[in-house]
């Protein structure tokens, strides 16, 4: 069977279940059936589309029957397939957990309402990225996720939401507007935007126009990716939205940036041209952020710099343009995407039970919920890439391509990616540190309430009087399930998923590195669109 | 391909005032910008399909370089959609932005400010460790212990 005739399946499912939470609107036990059962479907329709490409390699569908290179093709190929299965199982989790979360607060600040079709919206853009062939509809795709987000962003419209709402508004779409103009550029010079006929069509340019075009798409795409050195907006805006919706930005939309990165670097423009700039900007992605990192005493702003300074791992697997290198990168992605969601989701789950996440008020939470402690743990200590964690593994697979290529801006990287490995895990032992280890009348700003409370949490519930001062400092804190199971289980299933990670290393480095394979040597990518023998006469 | 000067220059201009007015401070002048690069950018999309032909619709007869590009006007179709929900967005967050703060200009960064304010000395990490020296304390320097609390109240009795 050919997998890409139901690829379709994977941008159509989300938007139906949209319109059907959106139909549901007063209905939120509905809504959350709607969503967790729309998201079920299309994951077992992505891991059946995985299967297929594993087995036969690229495959690509004509939507409406038009003839490439005229119409919108989808693309089914390893990479694409990975993408779409973990980013969807992630997405589950994350509609879960904020399903838990609704229903332990009975729904009562804002608009939730509105959250379950946007969210559907939001994965079907991402869906709609990963799959087309076409550079339009991968503006179309990155449109419609990003619409979704703004409105998950300032969800409840709060003043701090509205501030950093503003901020990433304006930045995404201006670099919705540089790939736009890339767009027509590219029209311009080549008459298509079908990818695979560019792929052919742009190596026939003039070398300075390539070089162009290649630099306005790696800047519009560096936005998006959050490659510094325009990674400034990712700290300031993702820590203020809601626990769910930072864990799901975090997790999928820098990776749809990373993801049109390595199209652009493999398919559109293949060669080495761009290659050391590329380490250059890697190097200093890891170190930057990172550095912001081990500044922040909030433990989500703290997490947002870990994020940037990680896609600088993804993007010097993906300058080194070796099977090694970029196949340790497609399985980095595929970590990461599963390990930082996890953090973001337990860094929630940590607001609840501590009441903040500034780590000046909080301590004793490993007495207080041991679950919750190990919950940190292992994701963090994933993060940080020690033994025997995915981590681990998707870093030596960088640094072996890295020692493979040998050059001295190669060496500098390796070092780098010592280095902010290191530094990750200085910054999250802080949080385990303070959050978790030390008592918490040993805070700086001690929480009294957190201070009061006996390890079985039996002082909470007696300290919080919130129905007789609805505006005091403990509203939204007070007699509310801390750590509703609904919420917990999402978690550890996404911490057990980054655990798997490691125990089916074996087999996803394989996929990575054929992936990565096809993806260097284009004829399956090409012939898969535009049929048997396109690439005949196209220096290589 | 031949060019349309006109097309260009009023493209060129489009660009230059949206950059302008993103570079202010006020979200309303921003989102002006914001329209007016949208538009630059569609004209560039228009412009890359050639000088204007016939309307692209099959006609018995008619040679191919006589119609206009479709292409380029089924994406402006698309790019003006999206611009226009966006825009509605930016709108509704000005108008919140006013409702919540009378105000509608960018705000610095809360979190920013702390850090580029704070001191260099850290207290968890740059205080000094007193030395210990003994194990053992001097009876009179003892914290009182339950022990000491309990031989004190039967003392008193």
């Amino acid at each position: 069977m050919n997998a890409a005739q139901i690829a379709p399946l994977a941008v159509v499912l989300p938007l139906l279940g949209a319109a059907l939470a959106f139909v549901l609107i007063r209905h939120p036990n509905a809504q959350r059936r709607t969503g967790a059962i729309t998201l079920t479907v299309t994951l077992a329709v992505e891991v059946v589309m995985l299967a297929s490409a594993w087995a036969n390699g690229a495959q690509a569908v004509n939507i409406g029957g038009w003839i490439p290179p005229f119409g919108i093709t989808m693309v089914v190929d390893e990479l694409s397939a990975l993408m779409l299965v973990v980013s969807s199982a992630v997405s589950l989790a994350v509609l879960l957990y904020a399903s838990g979360q609704g229903m332990a607060d009975s729904d009562e600040e804002g608009p939730v309402s509105i959250f379950h079709p946007t969210y559907l919206i939001l994965v079907a853009g991402v869906s709609n990225a990963f799959l087309t062939g076409d550079l339009f509809n991968l503006y179309v795709g990155f449109e419609m996720l990003l619409t979704a987000s703004y409105v998950l962003m300032t969800l409840g419209g709060t003043s701090p939401r509205i501030r950093a709402g503003v901020t990433y508004v304006v930045v995404s779409v201006i670099s919705s507007m540089l790939f736009l103009v890339s767009i027509a550029m590219i029209y311009a010079a080549t008459g298509t935007i079908n990818m695979a006929d560019l792929a052919i069509k742009l190596g026939e340019l003039d070398p300075s126009t390539q070089m162009t075009l290649h630099l306005m798409l790696l800047v519009a795409f560096g936005i998006k990716a959050a490659v510094f050195p325009l990674s400034f907006w990712l700290p300031d805006s993702y820590p203020t939205a809601p626990a769910p919706v930072t864990a799901v930005f975090a997790g999928l939309l820098t990776k749809v940036g990373v993801y049109a990165l390595i199209r652009t670097e493999t398919l559109l423009f293949p060669g080495d041209r761009l290659n050391t700039f590329l380490m250059v900007v890697a190097v200093l992605t890891m170190l930057v952020g990172i550095l912001g990192a081990v500044a922040q005493i909030d433990i989500k702003r703290m997490l947002s710099f870990t994020l940037v300074s990680h896609i600088g791992y993804m993007v010097f697997g993906l300058a080194m343009s070796s099977v090694v290198g970029l196949g340790a990168a497609v399985y980095y992605v595929a970590h990461h995407i599963t390990v930082q969601t996890s953090l973001f989701l337990v860094a929630g789950l940590i607001e609840r039970r501590g009441g903040t996440t500034n780590m000046d008020r909080l301590g004793g939470l490993a007495k207080l919920s041991p679950m919750l402690a190990i919950l940190f743990f292992v994701p963090a200590m994933n993060l940080a890439g020690i033994p025997p964690f995915s981590g681990f593994l998707g870093k030596i697979g960088l640094v072996q391509g890295g020692v493979d290529l040998g050059s001295p801006i190669a060496w500098v990287l390796v070092a780098g990616s010592m280095i902010t490995s290191l530094l990750t895990l200085l910054a999250l032992a802080r949080v385990w540190n303070r959050v978790f280890w030390r008592r918490p009348e040993d805070a700086e700003h001690p929480d009294p309430v957190l201070v009061a409370t006996k390890p079985d949490g039996s002082a909470v519930r007696t300290t919080r009087h919130v129905e007789e001062r609805p505006h005091g400092r403990f509203t939204g804190r007070g007699i509310v399930q801390l750590l509703p199971m609904p919420m917990v289980w999402p978690t550890i299933g996404l911490v057990v998923m980054g655990v798997a990670l490691t125990v089916f290393a074996g087999p996803l480095f394989e996929l990575s590195d054929q992936a990565a394979r096809e993806m260097l040597q284009r004829t399956p990518y090409i012939e898969a669109v535009l049929g048997e023998g396109a690439m005949q006469g196209v220096a290589p | 391909m031949t060019v349309n000067l006109t097309l260009l220059l009023v493209m060129g201009v489009l660009f230059a005032v949206g950059v302008y007015l993103i570079l202010e401070r006020s979200l309303t002048r921003v989102m002006l910008g914001l329209m007016l690069i949208t538009n630059g950018a569609n004209l560039l999309l228009l412009s890359t399909g050639g000088p204007a032909g016939l309307a692209p619709i099959f006609g018995v007869g008619v040679p191919a370089e006589a119609y206009s590009d479709p292409l380029p006007q089924a994406l402006i179709l698309t790019s003006i959609v999206i611009s226009f929900a966006v825009t509605a967005f930016m709108l509704a967050i000005i108008y919140r932005s006013w409702v919540l703060g009378r105000q509608d200009e960018v705000q610095d960064d809360i979190e920013d400010r702390r850090v580029a304010n704070q001191p260099t000395f850290d207290a968890e990490d740059d205080a000094e460790i007193p030395a210990e020296t003994t194990e053992f304390v001097p009876p009179d320097e003892a914290e009182e212990t339950p022990a000491t609390n309990r031989a004190r109240t039967e003392r008193e009795k």
